[in-house]
């Protein structure tokens, strides 16, 4: 085999490898995000207060730094990123609980959920077809993400109504650029991992809906 | 309560810590954009803006 036939080889080779990944990403996020759904209702018919969020998220959240990266090689990080999603869908339920109290709640939810899924499924095609890298992003994300998490540490104390809204839109926008950097990190061959890619897909994805949910609750006139 | 802010806190405090050497890795030797790039990304994220605007409106 000549070098030409060599590394055409090697490029066939990786191209069907990163498909492999982009497949199990989007079957495996397709499984977490239905699981994430009953969970989420689980706690609706259970009627879990507000408070329940926060410590599911925080579960969530130690589960997603210190075990999932230990995990993610294995089969066990199949069972661990069930359990974060699980416990991220059950605190989600408690404050949809919540927007269902609410006059326009069930429109707004409706209208949450649709515009979450819009926005996903525009970002990912768009990334998916533009070939584009955007890995150059990386910086200026986690960068916006650190202005956004202090932005939200002030305003645990400050309770500033026009700067939680800010943070909501904030977070739209960053999430949304994480879908375009995440995507074309599959597709480039920097991820290849498809469990902590669903992970950081998954995230982005309950961001936007969480986000998208205080923004449309705030304007409708009910939040 | 506030409990629940001291909790909330250190989860935001706990995440800030874990985020800084990503947030390192891909400034000091993530790829640097050329022309176009951020086009490609503003267009888009124009667009969300346009469509959150639009599910407002829609709720109102």
């Amino acid at each position: 085999m000549n070098q030409f036939d060599l590394s055409t080889a090697r490029s066939q080779e990786s191209v069907l490898e990163t498909n492999k990944v982009l497949k199990n990403t989007y079957m495996l996020l397709s499984a977490t995000l239905v699981f994430s759904a009953i969970m989420a209702a689980v706690s609706m018919a259970m009627a879990m207060p507000p408070m329940v969020y926060m410590i599911s998220v925080i579960g969530a959240m130690v589960l997603g730094i210190f075990v999932l990266p230990r995990t993610a090689n294995s089969s066990k990080g199949i069972g661990v990123i069930f359990l974060i999603t699980g416990l991220m869908g059950f605190g989600l339920g408690a404050i949809l609980t919540q927007y269902l109290a609410l006059p326009k709640g069930p429109e707004i939810i409706g209208t949450a959920f649709g515009g979450t899924g819009i926005i996903f499924l525009g970002l990912s095609g768009y990334a998916l077809t533009s070939k584009r890298n955007f890995s150059f992003m990386g910086g200026f994300l986690f960068a916006g993400m650190m202005v956004v998490l202090l932005a939200v540490l002030a305003n645990l104390f400050m309770d500033l109504p026009a700067l939680s809204l800010a943070i909501s839109a904030g977070i739209i926008l960053l999430m949304s650029g994480f879908i375009l950097f995440d995507t074309s990190r599959i597709i480039s061959g920097g991820e290849t991992n498809y469990i902590m890619a669903t992970y950081g897909l998954y995230l982005a994805i309950f961001n936007i809906f969480i986000s998208l949910l205080h923004l449309l609750g705030a304007f409708s006139g009910d939040d | 309560m506030d409990w629940m802010k001291i909790l909330a806190a250190a989860g935001v405090v706990m995440m800030l810590f874990f985020m800084w050497p990503a947030y390192k890795h891909w400034s000091q030797n993530g790829p640097k954009a050329e022309k176009g790039d951020w086009q490609a990304v503003v267009l888009p994220l124009a667009a969300i803006v346009g469509f959150v605007v639009l599910l407002i409106m829609m709720v109102r």
